[in-house]
């Protein structure tokens, strides 16, 4: 076999802005993943029976689920809701590129849920009556005495999770978003070139989360030194 | 929201006509089953071996171990599958030529298995790494003390203690395999997913033929967590925090 990596070369462009739509569903997904999250976590811990249970459900759903399954759910399901809060006549059709970021959020959040949990059950009792005998409320405590503690203890943990959604995101080529493996697979069809592209494609991908895994490793060495 | 509820849609005939519809459930179910057992055990296997060689002291093989599992963790496992079904062949004539003389589902099934069972692999080579490194060190020194070989060291002292207390996240590895065995509908193989949107696509009953999927998943999560928890208290080591 011959292998020709000029189609590679000559599809750059459509290549990056592919990439460009996975760093951006990444980032949206991760942050929005992150105050969702954060939101569960808080009503995880919740007193609140009702509230606790409801989101432990939802938790434990989303993470016996296959991603792809929750991507074809939401596909699904989003037209449908979108269509019953605006009243339109048809389901609203959103696209592919919105609907992978909202699934997505939402799919995440049940992950960095569990990571926040973790960081706010690491975090002695002791502050939290500290801050009630301050005088804080709750949300107070929360806010600024509690999470920004936990959010430090847990950044490796969350860094990793977003490199793990980095590589995640690439399933929206199920429902054909054009992500950065989506472009290379036109690509790849259109030209009979599966190999190179796909060779290429996994070069990219192995180069960024390599590097990104490292950076988080020696970061974890830094931090884990001021304990 | 206008949607033509049918829970009956299962007992309508297919297309095909050799049967109702919940028989696909049941075959994409078996598929499921059948990529994730043999992965299963190709990732124990492979994965045991890989994270025990990182803790010797041959440097050269804790290196192969090293990169072996940098190379599957930092490549997506979608783009892994591709290149196993698409790629790998291409540089192996012979195994081309029985993937395209061969029944499809035989060539997806190849693929699928080695992709997931290789993928799991380099996770479970981690866990047990991890598993070995928690022994103390006392625990070798000890079996090299009374005279075993290394091998006999790992056969009989470090691997039975690091398997007892990595149970818990070998069932996390366990269930997150069943669940990346849906990623096999990318290559074309009907497992579980790939049977619930074609009967969306058929009857358009996605809901139903969703539910369905969901409800089986959730149930194989559940019981490969509680025989995950009889095996762990089965083995549990006396002395140890839930031991007995």
């Amino acid at each position: 076999m011959n292998l020709d990596f000029s189609v590679v070369l000559n599809s750059l462009p459509y290549l990056w802005k592919g990439m460009q739509y996975t760093l951006q569903l990444t980032a949206t997904s991760a942050v929005g993943g992150l105050f969702f999250g954060t939101l569960l976590a808080l009503a995880r811990l919740s007193s609140n029976k009702v509230l606790s249970n409801v989101a432990a459900g939802y938790v434990n759903l989303m993470r016996s689920i296959p991603l792809v399954l929750v991507i074809f759910w939401f596909f699904f399901l989003v037209p449908l809701i979108a269509q019953g809060v605006t009243g339109a006549e048809r389901p609203l059709q959103i696209g592919a590129e919105r609907t992978a970021m909202i699934t997505f959020i939402l799919f995440e959040a049940a992950y960095f849920c569990e990571i926040m949990r973790a960081g706010i059950q690491s975090i002695p009792r002791g502050q939290v009556y500290s801050a009630y005998a301050l005088g804080l409320t709750y949300s107070q405590s929360m806010r600024l005495v509690i999470l920004p503690q936990a959010f430090r203890n847990m950044i490796p943990v969350l860094l990793t999770q977003t490199i793990i959604l980095f590589q995640d995101t690439s399933l929206v080529y199920v429902i054909s978003a054009t992500d950065f493996v989506g472009a290379a697979s036109k690509i790849a069809q259109r030209d009979s070139r599966l190999v190179e592209m796909y060779l290429f494609v996994a070069a990219v991908y192995f180069v960024l989360c390599y590097t990104l895994s490292y950076m988080v490793k020696r970061m974890q060495k830094k931090i884990a030194v001021i304990r | 929201m206008n949607y033509n509820w049918n829970w009956g849609v299962f007992f309508q005939q297919t297309p095909d006509g050799d049967g109702a519809y919940w028989e696909w459930i049941l075959a994409g179910f078996y598929w499921t089953l059948a990529v994730s057992g043999v992965a299963w055990i190709i990732a124990m296997v492979v994965g045991a071996a890989v994270g025990t060689v990182r803790t010797t002291d041959k440097l050269w093989m804790v290196r192969l171990g090293n990169a072996w599992v940098e190379i599957f963790r930092n490549i997506p496992l979608l783009v892994q599958m591709f290149l196993w079904y698409f790629v790998i062949p291409e540089f192996i004539p012979p195994l081309k030529n029985w993937m395209i003389s061969t029944e499809p589902i035989y060539a997806q099934y190849l693929a699928a298995v080695l992709c997931l069972g290789l993928f799991t692999s380099a996770r479970i080579a981690e866990q047990v790494r991890a598993g070995i490194q928690s022994l103390s060190r006392g625990q070798r020194n000890a079996g090299m003390a009374v005279g075993l070989t290394q091998p006999q060291v790992y056969r009989y002292v470090l691997l039975p203690m690091a398997f007892r207390i990595i149970i818990p996240p070998l069932t996390s590895e366990t269930m997150n395999l069943i669940k990346n065995s849906s990623i096999a509908l990318t290559i074309g193989l009907a497992e579980l997913t790939f049977r619930s949107r074609e009967i969306g696509e058929y009857t358009f009953n996605f809901f139903e033929a969703f539910t369905a999927a969901t409800v089986i998943y959730i149930v194989v999560a559940m019981t490969a967590n509680r025989v995950m928890a009889y095996v762990e208290r089965r083995v549990a080591v006396p002395g140890y925090i839930g031991g007995k």
